[in-house]
């Protein structure tokens, strides 16, 4: 599971070029600072290597790890 | 989809626990101060995730800063950490290190705070080989004060005090250092954040001045002047004209200049300073130095 924190999100969609598998898309949901948030919209393409976890500036991503 | 009993007990641990990084963090301090882009989020990830694989102990970690957008992090991180004069980083944390020299200390300095003002005691402590870790953040422009030229930025490259384009020859931080006598350096980008935990951590485990520059994006100054307006644009530039020192070989010096040298440069030991004092004491008056910690009484 893929989760985005709004709060933290400032919108440099750093993660939506990064992502080898083009997980993200930049989504028409807005946090209170009017950013438009990316979301994981091809979450099932998702290999869990954390790049973008890594390549948030702001800590805004959290991937769970497959059980 | 998951099953209802199982999303109820994940309800409970909130975001802040879940994230990798986030944990490291003075949560109230967050969100960062940082512009929307900015590379100095992901040197800090880079940073903790080098930092938790060198297996050292965060309650024994200093961090060290002068001024500039980069010296922002100790402040950000839950341990214990100096903000001090532009430039002077590198003073304290030589201090801090000879006055305690159990302390992990890990200076963070902008190519500003480092090179310009700070340039002295850059050389001075690489010369020194004090077992300090530098994590040079270079993004190319003073971005605090207005995007103002500094002695890295590229020749030919937009700012506020070059609107022509900048006539000098900017500096190369690495082998500044190497002259000087560092026992570790390190280059990357932040286009390239799993080389650059794993040179962090190497940095962190060598006895002796380690030095690693980060070229990390400004979309807000450098990136608004020189045509790359948004921060993925300046990732896919830091993808396309970084080239492995392995490779190096094959190009001419005029391609040379519009690339970024990535690797790990010089690793190689040499005799550290606080030892060297600690050995020095003992020889002349048998016991060691004195000192003064919160920790050590």
């Amino acid at each position: 599971m893929i989760q985005i924190n709004p709060d933290l999100c400032k919108g440099c969609y750093i993660c939506v070029e990064i992502c080898p598998k083009s997980v993200y898309t930049v989504s028409s949901v807005t946090n209170k600072k009017d950013i438009k948030l990316p979301s994981p919209e091809n979450e099932n393409n998702c290999i869990h290597c954390h790049l973008c976890e890594l390549e948030c500036p702001d800590q805004a991503i959290y991937v769970e790890d497959k059980k | 989809m998951v099953e209802d009993n199982e999303s109820t007990e994940t309800d409970f641990i909130t975001y802040e626990e879940k994230n990798p990084y986030i944990k490291y963090f003075r949560k109230d301090r967050l969100p960062t101060i940082f512009c929307s882009g900015c590379g100095i989020g992901i040197t800090i990830n880079s940073f903790l995730k080098g930092f938790e694989s060198s297996g050292m102990d965060f309650n024994n970690l200093s961090l060290v800063s002068g001024i500039g957008c980069s010296s922002r992090i100790p402040g950000y991180l839950n341990c214990d950490s100096l903000h001090t004069s532009h430039g002077r980083a590198l003073s304290f944390a030589t201090g801090l290190k000879v006055g305690n020299p159990d302390l992990d200390v890990v200076v963070f300095t902008g190519d500003g705070d480092a090179a310009a003002i700070g340039g002295n005691h850059l050389i001075h402590a690489a010369r020194r080989n004090i077992n300090l870790t530098v994590i040079c953040i270079n993004n190319n422009i003073y971005g605090m004060t207005g995007g103002q030229i500094s002695p890295t930025s590229p020749e030919g490259s937009l700012a506020t005090t070059a609107p022509y384009g900048s006539i000098d020859t900017p500096f190369n931080l690495i082998d500044l250092v190497t002259a000087a006598g560092a026992t570790f350096t390190g280059r990357w980008t932040t286009a390239h954040p799993l080389q650059l935990s794993n040179s962090i951590k190497n940095g962190l485990l060598n006895n002796g001045f380690s030095f690693i520059e980060v070229v990390s994006q400004c979309p807000t100054y450098y990136g608004r002047k020189n045509k790359l307006k948004t921060p993925v644009s300046m990732i896919k530039m830091f993808k396309e004209s970084s080239i492995n020192k392995r490779k190096v070989g094959t190009l001419s010096e005029k391609e040379l200049l519009s690339k970024i040298v990535i690797g790990e440069f010089v690793n190689k030991k040499r005799e550290e300073f606080s030892n060297k004092l600690e050995n020095l004491s003992h020889k002349e008056s048998g016991r060691n130095t004195i000192r003064k910690s919160a920790y050590i009484l």
